[in-house]
This record gives structure tokens, sequence and C-alpha cells, in this order.
């Protein structure tokens, strides 16, 4: 909303600096955005008169023309080089005379054109940041007097223009009167509406216009007004320019009032053409489907029935109520009878209609924030007003109102206590409603130290014991509320899972892998290209279909990036990520799953297995397995799943070469991906300390033939159990494969290490050790021990 | 023989001195104090001297051992020395020739970061952190936090809705705001929880704008909570994150789920201001949502994004570099 000072003056004495004024409006919540100075750069631009047009004798495009400025004598006017052409002798123009520092920057000087003198500048509106034609430069209103600053004789002071972000709850704000009452309030100045003076003439409006409400739900109060002999013509500068201040872009005398109107006093209105409107009447009611209305715009709407209409005498639609009007009863050049509206109606309504048919202009925005129910009779006499002076209309006796669905606010109780438990101030009741009654809320005392405050009928967002603090706190200050720091009972902490995804990442990034943070989701093929079941739950209005489909697994986001940076030439990147995934669920919601991946451009299921183990060491995921088995997207025969503590606790291996040719990557891409809520319980519990000998140990080899399909994750669990308390360590050697041994079995070697806690094992114990390991291997395993 | 130590002891010596090698002087110890040693025969004479000559005989036999051993140990000595100093010529590494990057250094992502520190500052605060999950009901993120069906403001809020339960049932999170709803129905006050999570818009990705982002939510419940108590948390939050020249102030705004509302900003050192984030008193309505009573107990709330402090602090321009996982981005931090 952009507001002008001097516009807010008309409504309380408001003085100050610019940059004091925006911070007092910033701290009621109207926040300034910007703070503009207008007008204030048309020193030196006076009116001038043109007493003589002349060709330029070496140019065409040029023409000469000689300019009274007041205060020279007759027989030396001022010669101006000037490239338009569409003033006459005997016009008022605005010339820049020399020195005169324009608007965009430039300096008028004396200078040459091709040989002639210009001694200034005559202006077009768009140099004087003025709405107008930029073609020709700006004939002046006839009979101002020469010389005269422009400043003046527009009637454009040097004024100043706050531009304010008002908030959704506040729409009596969207007015320069709103914005200037809760400045005056703070200010401790008065605000009142300045009278408005009619005189209204023969006929009664009643005898000439009639509304009826038939919907009290859609619509709260009507009113109109009749406007007779009038004038549609050009609005004088002072309304173009404020209007032009404030973002709206002049038009002809009627449309312009009834911005002007609006932005004034935040009450959207519409005009039709008396003669237009059969019997002069206007009936209010729903829409139904199928009906059909042209708007303002030339546009046919289809009407359905959540809209509101204002309909003529015979039921046809002229006007979709508080969002557009019809073409049918425009205001035309020819126009000398108007029917002026001001109604306010449902929020919820206009909110419906204005978003189904993309139509959001200044009047639905206001009307779906609430207008004031009892500002009408006000801005239609303001309007009316405005259209005596410069339309030259006359008005007809009296407005008339209609009353629809609006239902009085009940008075709010508002206890002292209250207030200043939750500002933490010490406010009397006076106090109180002192605050409250320059903003229109009038109160009175009530009983248990407490007040009964109305709200007034321009602040539909305040209902409740709160929302009067809010303007108590809003106008006493926020600041005065102090700052103290509350002190918890508890102490600050993560929880074990929170703990845990911390060490994940550690983990990870020691392991040299970086974060990625992929978008969650997930293009229509993407689960099929990566291999992956396509269940992905979908996004009802996904704004591209790239993104429209929830991941399963991290794996088609770590791919992408993978992909990304191969096509970059940022080779063997390792990333990781800790995400969501989301799976399909019969619950209330879908099954969110924290999962933890990684992934490795140019590595191997050996290298990937080998990392999985190395986190499992740093997070002490003891006793974590790896067996083969096909997993969706991954490599069939070099990739597993990772078990810990009995149960599946992930994935691990390498991408499937089908899924990396669909992604557009080279080379083999390790990968593992785990779910986290596991490693958190495993990381909950804390290890328990084991004695560490004092004797020595007795360390053996062995080798067993096996079948390759047996995996090693398997020998070694027959081991750990077979070698009992006495077996310190098993560790897995190496594979070792030759024609002697067959096609399908392989030679596994381990290492042992035996120890006692109280004695050091002898040669017999040992050896029966060793063999205990060896009939276990060979009795559960399929092995041989290899001699 | 007693006679002839000294030129024993004056040829051990000299052959020792001039030992070359460590294993020549093994061989050389062994040949002069080793148990054929002639020096060490000489021992074996003793008993044919008289009893009175014998003392000085012994004390002779073992000088002259003694000359030999400190000799060889002498030598040693040199030797060590001057093979170790081969050694070290001979294993001379330049270490500027090593070739670095064969090991890849990881890098958590910055807003891991930003969203760490950020926890680490409230949880010094005595703040415990909620979580809630990201696909909400309509009514956790909408209705509990006082925007019913129909409210203007769930247009603002441009949301995602997701093909879950029943049509318009289920959305992705708006703002973290749902688990302040989902912490009161779990437990008691009072609460003192922040809750970082991602949240989502329908909005098109440009330099400040990406369908996903973080945000961080306060929520303290509490006997006599005031706006004093939220501007300190503030106050404190912004010395404790940006420093000690940092300060805040609270200005008027207006939220659903807040009732007074505020936005809080920060003020630099160098005096200009940025606009953080919005807070206010927890809305009665909110209150009741989560099933506490606001007689009883007063709140306050608050919220801002994480995602821009990330790339205040590293001073990145654009949202989107956040999530292109380019790993030059990703390795300068």
């Amino acid at each position: 909303m952009n507001v002008l000072l001097s516009w807010m003056q008309q409504f309380a004495p408001i003085e100050g600096e610019p940059e004091e004024l925006a911070a007092v409006l910033t701290d009621l919540g109207l926040v300034v955005e910007s703070i503009e100075t207008v007008g204030a750069s048309w020193d030196g631009i006076v009116v001038a008169k043109v007493i003589d047009l002349r060709p330029h004798p070496e140019a065409d495009r040029i023409q000469l023309v000689d300019v009274m400025v007041g205060d020279q004598p007759a027989d030396e006017p001022l010669q101006i080089c000037c490239g338009a052409f569409n003033m006459s002798v005997g016009d008022l123009v605005p010339l820049a005379t020399l020195g005169t520092i324009m608007p965009g920057g430039l300096e008028i000087a004396r200078r040459k054109l091709r040989g002639e003198w210009s001694n200034g500048m005559i202006c077009s509106a768009p140099e004087l940041e003025l709405e107008g034609d930029g073609d020709g430069i700006m004939v002046l209103e006839p009979g101002l007097p020469i010389g005269q600053p422009l400043t003046e004789a527009l009637g454009v002071e040097t004024d100043v223009l706050f531009d304010i972000d008002v908030e959704g709850n506040r729409p009596d704000a969207l007015s320069v009167a709103g914005v200037a009452r809760d400045l005056a309030a703070r200010l401790g100045v008065p605000f009142a509406f300045p009278e408005v003076t009619l005189s209204g003439s023969a006929p009664a409006t009643e005898t000439v216009a009639s509304v009826e409400i038939q919907s009290n739900d859609l619509c709260q109060r009507f009113g109109v007004r009749v406007l007779e002999n009038v004038t549609v013509g050009t609005s004088p500068q002072w309304m173009a320019s404020r209007l032009t201040a404030a973002g709206m872009r002049p038009i002809n005398s009627i449309v312009d009032i009834s911005n002007y109107v609006m932005l004034e006093l935040g009450q959207p209105n519409h005009t039709y053409d008396l003669d237009l409107v059969p019997e002069g009447h206007l009936r209010v009611r729903m829409g139904s489907d199928g009906e059909t209305l042209r708007t303002l715009d030339g546009q046919d709407r289809s009407i359905t029935e959540v809209d509101g209409l204002i309909c003529d005498a015979n039921d046809q639609p002229i006007g979709l109520a508080g969002v557009m009007g019809g073409a049918s009863t425009e205001i035309s050049d020819s126009t000398t009878r108007v029917l002026l509206e001001a109604a306010v109606w449902d929020r919820m309504t206009i909110a419906k209609t204005s978003r189904r048919l993309n139509l959001r202009s200044e009047a639905s925005t206001r009307f779906e924030r609430g207008a004031d129910p009892l500002g009408i009779e006000r801005a239609l006499d303001r309007f009316a007003e405005l259209a005596v002076e410069l339309c030259g209309a006359t008005v007809t006796e009296g407005a008339v109102i209609v009353e629809g669905g609006l239902t009085p606010s009940p008075p709010v109780n508002v206890r002292t206590a209250r207030v200043n438990h939750l500002l933490n101030t010490s406010l009397s009741a006076d106090d109180i409603a002192g605050l409250l009654s320059p903003i229109g809320f009038s109160s009175r005392t009530a009983g248990g130290d407490s007040l009964d405050v109305d709200v007034p009928s321009w602040r539909p967002d305040s209902s409740i014991e709160e929302d009067i603090v809010e303007e108590i706190g809003r106008h006493y200050g926020y600041d005065k509320s102090g700052k103290r720091v509350p002190t918890p009972s508890q102490n600050g902490e993560l929880t074990p899972a929170q703990q845990s995804r911390r060490h994940i990442r550690r983990a990870f990034v020691g392991a040299g892998l970086s974060e990625a943070m992929p978008l969650p989701f997930l293009a229509p093929d993407d689960l099929a290209r990566a291999g992956l079941d396509e269940d992905g739950i979908s996004l009802t209005n996904p704004l591209v279909a790239e993104e429209s489909i929830l991941r399963t697994s991290l794996l088609p986001g770590l791919l992408k990036a993978v992909g990304y940076n191969q096509s970059h030439r940022n080779e063997g990147v390792q990333l990781f990520e800790v995400g969501t995934v989301f799976l399909p669920s019969d619950q209330t919601l879908p099954d969110e799953q924290e999962w933890v991946a990684g992934i490795q451009a140019g590595a191997s299921a050996v290298e990937a297995t080998q990392l999985l183990h190395h986190l499992a060491g740093v997070l002490g995921l003891k006793g974590l397995t790896v067996a083969n088995g096909e997993r969706p997207g991954l490599h069939p025969t070099r990739s597993g799943t990772v078990t810990f503590r009995g149960r599946t606790l992930g994935e691990v291996g390498e991408v499937d070469p089908r899924v990396l040719d669909a992604y557009g990557i080279a080379g083999r891409v390790g990968w593992l991906q785990l779910a986290t809520e596991p490693i958190a319980e495993a990381l909950s519990t804390s290890p328990k300390y084991k004695k560490i000998s004092l004797f020595p140990s007795s360390d053996i080899d062995l080798s067993f033939v096996v079948p390759d399909d047996e995996p090693v994750s398997k020998l070694l669990t027959t081991m750990e159990k077979a070698g009992g308390p006495l077996l310190r360590s098993v560790r897995f050697l190496n594979a070792f494969r030759s024609e002697q041994l067959g096609a399908d079995a392989r030679s596994l070697a381990f290492s042992y290490r035996f120890q006692a806690d109280d004695r050091t094992l002898t040669d017999a114990e040992v050896a029966e050790l060793r063999q205990n390991l060896i009939d276990a291997v060979e009795g559960k395993n399929r092995a041989s021990l290899r001699t | 023989m007693i006679e002839d130590l000294p030129a024993l002891v004056a040829a051990a010596v000299s052959a020792v001195a001039t030992a070359a090698t460590t294993d020549e002087l093994r061989t050389l110890e062994q040949t002069h104090l080793g148990k054929e040693a002639a020096v060490l025969q000489a021992r074996k004479q003793l008993g044919d001297l008289p009893k009175e000559d014998r003392k000085d005989a012994g004390r002779a036999i073992n000088e002259a051992r003694e000359q030999i051993e400190a000799a060889v140990e002498q030598r040693r000595t040199e030797l060590a020395s001057s093979e170790r100093a081969a050694q070290f010529d001979s294993e001379r590494l330049d270490l500027s020739e090593v070739v670095v990057g064969e090991r890849p250094v990881g890098h958590r992502h910055i807003v891991t970061q930003a969203w760490e520190e950020l926890e680490d500052v409230f949880i010094g605060m005595g703040f415990r952190v909620a979580e809630g999950p990201q696909v909400e009901t309509d009514w956790h993120n909408f209705d509990a936090l006082n925007i019913p069906p129909g409210h203007p403001a769930r247009d603002g809020f441009d949301t995602i809705y997701v093909d879950h339960g029943e049509s318009g049932s289920t959305l992705l999170r708006t703002h973290t705001s749902p688990v302040q709803i989902r912490t009161m129905l779990a437990q008691e006050p009072p609460i003192h929880v922040i809750a970082p999570g991602r949240v989502f818009r329908r909005d098109t990705a440009d330099a400040t704008h990406m369908p996903v982002f973080h945000q961080i939510e306060g929520l303290v419940i509490d006997r006599n909570i005031s706006l004093a108590d939220l501007a300190g948390t503030i106050e404190a939050f912004t010395t404790a994150y940006f420093g000690s020249g940092f300060s805040s102030r609270l200005r008027p705004n207006h939220f659903p789920f807040t009732e007074p509302s505020a936005e809080f900003d920060i003020q630099r050192p160098d005096g200009s201001w940025l606009e953080l984030g919005g807070c206010g008193m927890v809305h009665p309505h909110v209150l009741r949502a989560g099933g506490v009573d606001p007689e009883e107990w007063s709140a306050f709330a608050f919220g801002f994004g994480i995602d821009r402090l990330a790339l205040m602090k590293f001073g990145v321009d654009d949202l989107r570099e956040l999530f292109t996982n380019d790993i030059r981005f990703l390795s300068q931090f």
C-alpha cells in the first residue's frame, strides 16, 4: 500500500521527519518497505506560455519555440529547441529553466542545437515522472499563472510516499485513512474524517434506484447513490498525481474518483450507467451453474453457485459481486446518470470467486480481508462530493442503504491481569482504555478489573481477548514488554536418535564422503530407471512432472548427483545423504523412514563393502554381516543384504550397470544404503569393558576349501560359536581359487587368536581348540580343511 | 703371560678401532673378549702365580678386558651412528613431492552445519529437539494452527498435496509448526523445544526460492510466559548465534497461530537490520488444539529459515546451489 503523507494529513496533523514516521509505522506493524520523496525534483520547473512556433532552419525534427516565463520583457522571449510538435501558440507548458536538475538527474544548460540556442527544456509528462503521453510535451490547463512553479500550479506539494507492507489481518490499513488513524493514535494527535458537504437535490434517491438483497450470507450491507448530469472527463492533476503515486493509472474522472475513494477510505465501489440498468433496480443473489456474465474486461465468465451476483430487475447478471463489474452497464463517455454502489460482501465468497476465476483486484483483495460494513455511507458521500466537484454532477437526495447479513460483533471482555501477564506490563484499566480509544476500540469497565471492549466495524480480525491484547501491545510498544530469558527446569539435549544422526554424518564425512542434498521429488519414470518398484506416492498438484513422485529410496537422487558431477568432469565423487523416504502405508500418513546412503563413483562392490565395514567399526555396529543377494537397482551378482542384530539394516554393493546406463553414468558405482533407526539403537547402548588378558596368546591360521555358495559370514558364525570364550578373535584373511580346487569352490584362509585370562594355554589345549574349529566348520559349512 | 697383556690390549684396541661394520666389530669382540680370547686365557695362569702376585695379576687382566670392552663400545657407538646416517641419507623423502588428494575429504552440507549449530545454541539454552513427519495431515498443518478450511492464509502457503488417504487430507508440511501440535499432544507442559526440519512450498526454484527448504521452530509453554520471555529468548539466541555485537527487536506482525504476533529483526553491529523470522504468543486456539489450557499455561513460538543463515554465513548468493550437489560446491565448506 502506497500512502502519501499529504493525503494522511487530511485526516490528522501528522508531522515529523519521514524516517521517524516510517519507524513509527514499522513499530505499529505497518512495515515501511521504502520512503520516497515525490514532487521535490521539480525545482526550477515553471509554467511557460508559448508565444511563437517556427521551424528550425537546419533540422526537420526540431522546432523553435518562443516562450514567456513571466518577468522578462515581451520582446525578449526565451527560445527553446523542442522535439515535440503537439503545442500551439497560447498553450501553457512546463519549462525546465536553466540550471534545473531533472528527476532523472539531467542538468538543464544553455546549449546550441544545429546553430540555434536552446534556453531550457519543455517537458513531457514522463520526464516529470507523471503518468501520461511521452510522445508530446505536456500541455497544461489554461489559466495558470505564467512563471508559477509547477508544483504550485499542479497543486503537487513536495510529498513523502511510504510503501507499506500491510498484513492480511489489517484490511483497515489498506486505506490512507486507516494508516493515518493508526499513526495518529501512536503520535497522540487527533484523527477525524473531514466533513463531507453535499447538497442533494430532488428527486430522492429511492425514487430512481432500489436494491434488494436475496442472500444475506453473501452481502452484509449494500448502499447506492445516484449522480446526475455527470460529465465524464479527465481528472485534475492533483488527483492524477495521487493515484499515480498510489500505483494506479488515471483513466477518466469517474473511474479515478472510484479508485480515489477506495484508496482513501478502503471501501471498493462500483459505478453503473443508470440508464442501462432497468428501473434502476439491483438484486443481490448467489449465482447458478450455467449463468454467464461478460465482465468489464470483455471476458465471458461462467458463473457457478459459489459466486455472488448483482442482477438487474430482469434477474440478468450485471456484476460479479465484489470482484468485477459487468460490461453491459459500463460507464461511457456519453454516460450522464451514474448509479453508485458501495457494498460489503462475505469474505469467503469473494475469495473463492476471485481464486476460481484468477481475478484478483484491489477490490477483491479488500473484500477478502474484510471491508468496513459501516463505512458505506461515508464512501458514497465522499464519491458524490468529488463527482460534484470534478464532474459537475448533481446528487439525488440521500442514499439508499439496505441491510443484509451484518451481525454486529459482541463486546470482548479484556482482563487487565491477562493483558499484563501476556505483555509483562503493569497497565491499569484506564491505561488500556486510553490506548484502545484512539484506534476506535471503545471500552467500559466491567467486573473483576476488566473492560468490555467494542471492536470497531473496520477490524474484522479482532474477536477474542488476545486480539485486543495485541492492539494494546502494538500501541503501547512491544519494546516496553522488556526482555527476560525463561529458565527451563530441564537440561537441553539431543535424543539418542538425534545424536546418532550426527555420529552417522561424521562417520561418513570421516570416511571421505561429502554430504549431498538431493530433492526428495522424482520424475514418474525415475524409480523404473533406477530399477526400483514403481510404488512411490504421487503429489496431487506437482509444479512440474519431473518432481511429482515422493522418493522410496535415496538411490535415484544420488545417482542424479553422480551423473551431474560426472557430466561436469568431477570424477570419482563420493557422496552420502541422510534423508527421509516415503513408503506407501495404510495408515493416516505414509511410512516415513530415515535412511543413510553412500555412493562412490568409480568404486566396486568390494570398496563399498569395505566402506560399510569401516563405518560399522566407527559406529560400533559389532556383528554386522553381509550376505549376497539380489537387491532392486543393484548389480545382481555384486550386491547383498546387510544384517545387524538379526534385522535387515540395508544393502551394499554396486549399482546395476543397466541402471547406470539409464542414468548415463560411466564406470562402476559403489552403493550402500542403511536404515538409521537400528544404528541409533546400537549407539544408545555402551559397549561392556572386557579385561585384557596378561597371558600370551596362541595364534594359528587355517584354510578351508568351501563351496562358492557358502558365504564367509556363515563360516565366521560357526567359528565364533565353536571357538568358545577362549577364541579371542577370528579374522578372514583371503579367498583363493585354482583349477585344483575346482570351479565351484575356493579356499578361505582365517587367522585365530586363542587366549585365556588366567593362564598360558598349553599346546594340548590349543590343539583341541583347533580341532573343535575344524570339526564345526567341516560339519556345518560343507567345508574341508585344506592341507 | 701377564706381561703380554699390554701388547694384547694394544692389538685388540687397534683392531677394534678400525672395524668397518658392526658385523666385523661383533667378530672382533668375539676374538678379543670371547671365551678363547688371549686376555681371558691369562686367567688360567693365575693359579700358577705365587699367592701374593695373584691379586695384582687378576686386576691387570680385568683392566685389560675393560679397556678392550670400552674400545668395542666406543666403536659400536661410532658405527651405529654412521650407519644410521647412511640409512637416513638413503631413505630421504621429499614431502613436497607427495601426491595429495588420494584420500578424499568429506564435508558436511552447509545446511547441516547451520542446523547443528542452531541446535547447539538452543540446547545450551535448555531446549530439547522435537521432530515430526514431513507428510502431514491438513489438520496438523492448518486446522490445529488456527487456519481452518477456507481460511485465506491456506492459499498463501502454496501447499503441495499428497495422494495418500482422502483427497486433500495429506500434504507436505508447509512449515515446522505442526511439530508444535504433535509435541503438545505427546507431552505435558512445561515444554521447551525447538523443531528444525524440512518444509515444502509449491514454489518454482530461483535464487531465493526452493520447493524444499528448512526451518527451525521454537515453542515454550510454561506458567507466566509473556512477550518479554519471547523477546529475551530471541535476544539470547541472537547474541549466542551471531555474536555479542548483535541485538534483536520485535515488531508487530500477523500470523494465524500467534496472538499477539511479531516479526523479529536482527541488528548487525553496523546498525543495519535483518528480518529473520516470525514469532508471537501462541494463539489460544492452537494451545487448545494441542490439549493445553490457555488459562493455566501461556506460550510463545518462533520460527525462521535455516537455509538463508547457511547462505549468509558463507556468502552464497543462490539458494539453488544448496541442492545441485556439485562436489565443487560441497567441498568448499
